[in-house]
C-alpha cells in the first residue's frame, strides 16, 4: 500500500486508470453526501416527470421519463469515468479545453438546430447537443488554469482584465445564439474562478458597479435612444416579474402561474389532482418550470425537500473547495459550486416569482440531456478533486 | 507555478474568509427561497389553492378549410370563402323558461328568425348532434357581430364563428362530379372513415367531396384559452394552441375545355340528357356531366320551398340525378358493336360474311323492320354499320338468341356492369337475358318467357337494355384500346397547398379481353365510315371534321317517351385516344342531336391537341 502510493508520487500519471485495490479506494474517497445528493435530485426529476408529463407527448406516455432516466445513467456513468481522472490534468490543457470551448459554442451559429428562434444545439439523429451546457464546466477548467498560470504576470488590475476577457468571450458568443440566461452563467462561473483565484475586493466592486451601469443602459437607456440590446421578449421577461400584474399576458401571466401552482401545493401537495401544471396553466413544465410541478404536486415538503438537497450539494461542493490540494482544484471547485448555486437560485426564484424569467434550467432536475449530463459531469470533477486531495493526505500520512 | 496562497487553501486566511462570504450568501439566498417557499406554501397556499381551482380552460376548435377540387388544368371548380356563422350554446341558455324564450326571441330578431323556427331549427340540431353549438344563421354581417360583442351580456352562450363555405366560382360548372358536403351525420360518424369527427363537421355527401373526403378534409386545430369564473376569456391566457392543417387539394382529370363544351351543348337542346369524355388508354374522364344541372351553392345556404321543389321532387327534370352515370337508358344501335363482336368472336359470322337486308326480319308471327322502312340489300359487316341496318344486326341476334353469347359479350365489355367509378351512385343497368327473363316469367311477374325476339331487339340495344352514358363508353373504349376493360375515374392526383403531388390515383384497368385485330378493324372501320363515309349516317354531321372519327349513331325507344338521340364516338381513328358518348332525352334520331353536341365536344377537344394529332396523322398518347 504504501509501496504503491509512492510509485504515484514518483511518476504521475493521472490518466492511467488506478487498478486493484486503488480503484475501489478512488470508489471510498468519494464524497458520498454529494454522491446520494446529486443522484436523488436526478432520480426525484425522474419520478416527477413520470407524474406529470404522461400525457404530453400523444401516444408515448414516457417520452420523457426514458430519455430523462437514459440521461441520468450516462451522466452517473460520465461522473464515475471522472473520478478516476486526476482533475490536475486539465490544468494542462486549458488552451486546448477553452478553443474546443469558444469553437462548439460558434459552430452552432453555423450547423445548430434552430428551435423557437435560437440556435443553441447540434442536432443528431438520436438526441440533441447543447455545447453551452458543457461549456459551463469547460469554461471553469480552463479559466483556473489560466488564472493560475498568469498569478505572477501582470499587474492585479491587467490579470482581472485578462480573466475577464477571457470569460465574457464565450459568454458573448451564448449570449448571441441568443441564450441570455446560459451566457449570465458563464458570467457568473467568471466571475467565481477570479473571486477564489485572489482578485481584490476592491476589483469586484468595480465590476459591480460596472454591471449595475450595463444593466441600466440595456434596459434603459439603449432603448431609449432606439438601440435595442435585448430582444423584446427578454426585456419583458427580465422586467415582468418587477410589476406581475401589469404584464397579465406573456411573460407575466406565466410566472404568475407558477406562482399560484406552487402555492396551491399548500404544506403536502395536490398530488393528480393538480391542475396548474397538468393543464397547461404552467408553461414549459418539464423544463423551466419543474420546480412548480414539484410545488404544486408534492407541496412544501417536496419543494423544501428539494431545496435541501441542493443546499446538501452545495455544502458539500464548498467544502471540496477548502479541501482541494492545489489551488487549481480550489479555484475549479469554487467555479462549479458557484454557477451551480446561481443556477438553482435563478431557476426556483423565477419559478417562485422573484426572479426575472431566464430560462435557465435546474440543474439536473430539468429535462434535457446537455444540462443533466453537463452537471453530472461537473459532479465528477468535484469528486476528482475530492478523491485527490484525500489521497494526497493519505500520502502524506503514509509518508 | 504556485499562487501567492501556497498550496495548503485551508491554512489562508484570505481564502477562508472568502469561503466563509461566499458560504454566508449561499445561506442568505437558500433563505430566501425557503422563505418565500414558506410564504407561498404554508401561510398563503389556501389562497393560492382557491385561485388555482378558478382558473379553468376553454378548449375552441379552430375549423381547417376543405381543400380546393381543380380540373386537369389546375382552374379551381371547387373552394372555399370565409363566412360568419351565428352560433348557440344551448346549454349556456338562461335557466328559466320565460328567460329562455325572452333569448331565443331577441336572438331570432337578430337573426331573422321568427321564434318558431328558432325553436325548429334547435331541436333539428339537437337530433343530429346533441350538446354541439347549433349554427342559427350563416354568413351573418360584421354589424351583426359587433352588436353582439357589445351586448355579450345579453345574449349568453351565442356565439359568432367564422367558418368556411364552399364556393364555386363557375356556378354549375361539372357540378355532378364534383358533389356536395353536409353536416357528418348520426350514422356516418359510427364508421370508421369519420373515426374522430364530431357532430356540425362537415364532410363530403357527393361526388368526389365524397369519394376523396380523408383527403380533402383536413384537421381541426385547437384552441385553448384560459377563463374566468364568468366563462369570459383571461387576457393573455391563451395556453396552447394547434393551428388547423388544411385539406389538401384534389386535382381531377376533368378538361375544363371539354367540359364546357359538353355542358353548353347539352343546355343549348335543353334536353335531358348526359355526355361522358373519356381517354380510352386509363379511363381519365376528361368531361361528364347532366343536363339539367344545379349549382352546388344550394346546398351551402338554406333553400326556399321552390328550391327544394326543383331539386327534389320533380321526377322529369331531376336536376340531382347524374343522367351519364345514373340512368337507365336503352341505347340504341349503338349497341350494334356489342352484337357485331359477339358474333365475330363467336364465330357466327366473319368480317366478310354477307347478309341480305330485305327491310325486315320476320320470326313466327313477329316482324322486325328497319327504322324508316329502308332495306340495303345484300351487306357485309362494314355497310351494315355505315348504313346502321337493322335487318344485319336482327339476324345475328336471332342466330345468338339461345347461345347467350351477346349477353356474355356484354358483360365482358361493362355493360349492365358497375365500372368502379370514384363517384358514389352509379347504376348497375341491366342486359335482358333467358334466365332473367325466365325468372321473372315464373315469379308471374311478366306474360312470357324468353323468346328470340327479346334477342333481336336486344341486338339494336332497343327492348328491355338498361344501361348509361358511362358504361357504353367503357365499352368503345374496350372496342378502341383493343380490348382494357379501364377503370373509369375522375380523381387525378391529391395535391398539398403548395402544389406538391402527394399521391397520384391511377386504378388498375378492370380486366382484358381478347378481341381479334382483324375484327376490330372490321368494326372500326364500319364506324368511320357510318361517321365520314358519305353513306354514313352522321356524315352530314362529322363529314367536314377534320379529324378522322369513328362514331355511331343510336336511337332509342323509350315509350311513352319520344325517342331518344344517342351518339358514341371514338376518335382519333384509326387509333383512338378518347371516347365521347352523348345522349339526349327525347333527341329523336342519333345524328339529330346527339352527334352535334358530340361534334361540339370533340372541336373543343382537338382544338386544343391539334398539334399532335396532324404532327402524327394519327392518335398517339398524351
Amino acid at each position: 500500500m504504501m509501496y504503491a502510493s509512492r510509485t504515484r508520487q514518483a511518476r504521475p500519471e493521472p490518466f492511467a486508470i488506478r487498478v486493484g485495490l486503488a480503484e475501489r479506494l478512488g470508489l471510498a474517497h468519494m464524497d458520498w453526501p454529494l454522491t446520494i445528493a446529486t443522484v436523488a435530485l436526478a432520480a426525484f426529476s425522474v419520478f416527477t416527470l413520470g407524474q406529470a408529463t404522461a400525457n404530453d407527448v400523444p401516444g408515448s406516455p414516457h417520452y420523457y421519463v426514458d430519455r430523462q432516466a437514459i440521461y441520468g445513467v450516462l451522466g452517473v456513468v460520465g461522473m464515475l469515468l471522472l473520478t478516476r481522472i486526476d482533475y490536475s490534468r486539465f490544468r494542462e490543457l486549458r488552451v486546448g479545453i477553452y478553443t474546443f470551448l469558444c469553437a462548439s459554442v460558434s459552430l452552432v451559429f453555423v450547423f445548430g438546430f434552430a428551435a423557437r428562434g435560437s440556435r443553441r444545439a447540434f442536432e443528431f439523429p438520436f438526441f440533441s447537443f447543447q455545447p453551452s451546457e458543457l461549456g459551463k464546466l469547460l469554461l471553469v477548467l480552463a479559466l483556473a488554469g489560466f488564472v493560475i498560470d498568469g498569478a505572477r504576470r501582470g499587474s492585479a488590475r491587467q490579470r482581472t482584465v485578462r480573466y475577464l476577457c477571457l470569460g465574457l468571450a464565450p459568454a458573448a458568443l451564448v449570449f448571441l445564439q441568443p441564450d441570455l440566461g446560459t451566457s449570465m452563467v458563464f458570467v457568473v462561473a467568471t466571475l467565481a474562478v477570479m473571486y477564489f483565484g485572489g482578485v481584490p475586493w476592491t476589483h469586484f466592486a468595480v465590476i459591480g458597479a460596472a454591471l449595475v451601469a450595463l444593466i441600466a443602459l440595456v434596459l434603459v437607456a439603449a432603448p431609449a435612444v432606439g438601440v435595442p440590446v435585448l430582444k423584446g421578449y427578454q426585456e419583458q421577461r427580465l422586467t415582468s416579474f418587477l410589476h406581475p400584474s401589469e404584464h397579465a399576458s406573456g411573460a407575466g401571466y406565466q410566472q404568475n402561474q407558477s406562482v399560484v401552482a406552487i402555492g396551491s401545493g399548500q404544506k403536502t401537495g395536490r398530488g393528480d389532482r393538480a391542475t396548474q401544471t397538468r393543464l397547461d396553466f404552467v408553461p414549459e413544465r418539464h423544463t423551466d418550470f419543474i420546480f412548480a410541478v414539484i410545488g404544486e404536486r408534492y407541496g412544501f415538503m417536496g419543494a423544501a425537500f428539494v431545496l435541501s438537497l441542493y443546499a446538501l450539494l452545495f455544502w458539500r461542493a464548498l467544502r471540496i473547495v477548502t479541501l482541494s490540494k492545489n489551488s487549481y482544484g480550489t479555484l475549479v471547485a469554487g467555479g462549479i459550486a458557484v454557477s451551480l448555486l446561481f443556477q438553482v437560485f435563478v431557476n426556483v426564484g423565477m419559478n417562485l416569482g422573484i426572479m426575472p424569467i431566464t430560462g435557465i434550467p435546474l440543474p439536473l432536475m430539468s429535462y434535457g440531456g446537455s444540462s443533466v449530463i453537463a452537471t453530472f459531469l461537473a459532479i465528477g470533477v468535484l469528486q476528482s478533486i475530492n478523491i485527490q486531495a484525500r489521497l494526497s493526505q493519505r500520502g502524506r500520512f503514509a509518508w | 507555478m504556485y499562487e501567492r496562497w501556497n498550496d495548503r487553501p485551508g491554512a489562508n486566511k484570505r481564502l477562508a474568509l472568502r469561503i466563509a462570504v461566499l458560504g454566508g450568501v449561499a445561506v442568505a439566498l437558500f433563505g430566501v427561497l425557503f422563505f418565500r417557499l414558506w410564504d407561498l406554501q404554508v401561510l398563503s397556499g389556501a389562497g393560492y389553492l382557491a385561485e388555482a381551482k378558478n382558473n379553468r380552460t376553454r378548449e375552441f376548435k379552430v375549423i381547417a378549410p376543405r381543400g380546393d377540387i381543380l380540373d386537369r388544368e389546375g382552374n379551381v371548380l371547387v373552394d372555399n370563402r370565409t363566412s360568419l356563422a351565428l352560433q348557440l350554446n344551448t346549454q349556456k341558455l338562461p335557466e328559466g323558461p320565460a328567460e329562455e324564450r325572452d333569448e331565443l326571441r331577441r336572438l331570432g330578431g337578430l337573426a331573422h328568425m321568427s321564434l318558431r323556427k328558432v325553436r325548429r331549427t334547435i331541436r333539428e340540431s339537437e337530433e343530429v348532434a346533441a350538446g354541439a353549438p347549433v349554427t342559427l344563421r350563416k354568413d351573418v354581417g360584421y354589424d351583426l357581430v359587433y352588436y353582439l360583442e357589445e351586448n355579450q351580456r345579453r345574449f349568453p352562450g351565442v356565439a359568432v364563428q367564422r367558418v368556411f363555405v364552399r364556393d364555386y366560382p363557375d356556378g354549375s360548372r361539372a357540378a355532378h362530379v364534383v358533389g356536395s358536403v353536409g353536416e357528418v351525420s348520426e350514422e356516418e360518424l359510427k364508421e370508421p372513415p369519420y373515426k374522430g369527427l364530431e357532430p356540425g363537421d362537415e364532410v363530403g355527401k357527393g361526388g368526389v367531396e365524397y369519394t376523396y373526403d380523408r383527403y380533402l378534409r383536413g384537421e381541426p386545430g385547437l384552441t385553448k384559452i384560459q377563463v374566468n369564473a364568468l366563462g369570459q376569456p383571461t387576457p393573455g391566457g391563451q395556453l396552447v394552441s394547434r393551428p388547423p392543417s388544411p385539406g389538401d387539394n384534389l386535382k381531377l382529370t376533368i378538361d375544363p375545355d371539354v367540359q364546357a363544351a359538353g355542358e353548353s351543348a347539352l343546355a343549348a337542346r335543353g334536353l335531358p340528357g348526359a355526355f361522358v369524355t373519356m381517354s380510352v388508354h386509363d379511363g381519365e374522364l376528361l368531361g361528364l356531366g347532366s343536363f339539367p344541372t344545379y349549382d352546388p351553392t344550394v346546398f351551402t345556404e338554406p333553400k326556399t320551398q321552390a328550391q327544394v321543389n326543383e331539386l327534389y321532387r320533380d321526377p322529369v327534370t331531376a336536376p340531382l340525378t347524374d343522367r351519364a352515370t345514373e340512368s337507365y337508358y336503352p341505347t340504341g344501335s349503338t349497341f350494334k358493336i356489342v352484337t357485331a363482336l359477339a358474333a365475330l368472336e363467336g364465330k357466327v359470322i366473319t368480317p366478310s360474311t354477307t347478309i341480305v337486308d330485305g327491310g325486315k326480319l320476320t320470326v313466327g308471327t313477329q316482324s322486325f323492320q328497319n327504322a324508316g322502312g329502308a332495306s340495303y340489300g345484300a351487306l357485309t359487316l362494314v355497310p351494315a354499320l355505315e348504313v346502321s341496318s337493322d335487318v344485319f344486326f336482327y339476324e345475328l341476334g336471332y342466330d345468338m338468341w339461345d347461345s347467350g353469347q351477346l349477353q356474355r359479350w356484354a358483360a365482358k365489355l361493362g355493360i349492365g356492369k358497375e365500372s368502379g367509378l370514384d363517384i358514389p351512385g352509379e347504376t348497375e343497368g341491366l342486359v335482358p337475358s333467358r334466365s332473367w327473363r325466365n325468372q321473372l316469367f315464373k315469379e308471374g311477374e311478366t306474360e312470357r318467357p324468353w323468346s328470340a325476339g327479346d334477342n333481336i331487339q336486344l341486338a339494336t340495344g332497343q327492348g328491355d337494355l338498361q344501361t348509361n352514358p358511362l358504361q357504353l363508353a367503357i365499352a368503345y373504349a374496350a372496342l378502341g384500346n383493343d380490348g382494357t376493360i379501364v377503370t373509369p375515374h375522375v380523381g387525378k392526383e391529391v395535391e398539398d397547398a403548395a402544389g406538391r403531388v402527394l399521391k397520384e390515383f391511377d386504378p388498375k384497368p378492370r380486366r382484358k379481353i381478347k378481341i381479334d385485330p382483324a375484327h376490330r378493324t372490321a368494326i372500326m372501320e364500319g364506324l368511320h365510315q357510318a361517321a365520314q363515309g358519305p353513306q354514313g349516317t352522321s356524315y352530314g354531321i362529322f363529314g367536314g371534321f377534320p379529324v378522322e372519327v369513328a362514331g355511331k349513331t343510336g336511337t332509342a325507344q323509350r315509350p311513352p317517351h319520344a325517342d331518344q338521340s344517342w351518339y358514341a364516338v371514338l376518335a382519333p381513328y384509326p387509333d383512338p385516344r378518347i371516347v365521347t358518348v352523348v345522349t339526349m332525352e327525347e333527341g329523336g334520331f342519333g345524328a339529330e342531336s346527339a352527334a352535334p353536341a358530340a361534334l361540339q365536344i370533340l372541336e373543343a377537344y382537338f382544338e386544343k391537341h391539334a398539334s399532335s394529332v396532324s404532327a402524327s396523322g394519327t392518335g398517339l398518347a398524351e
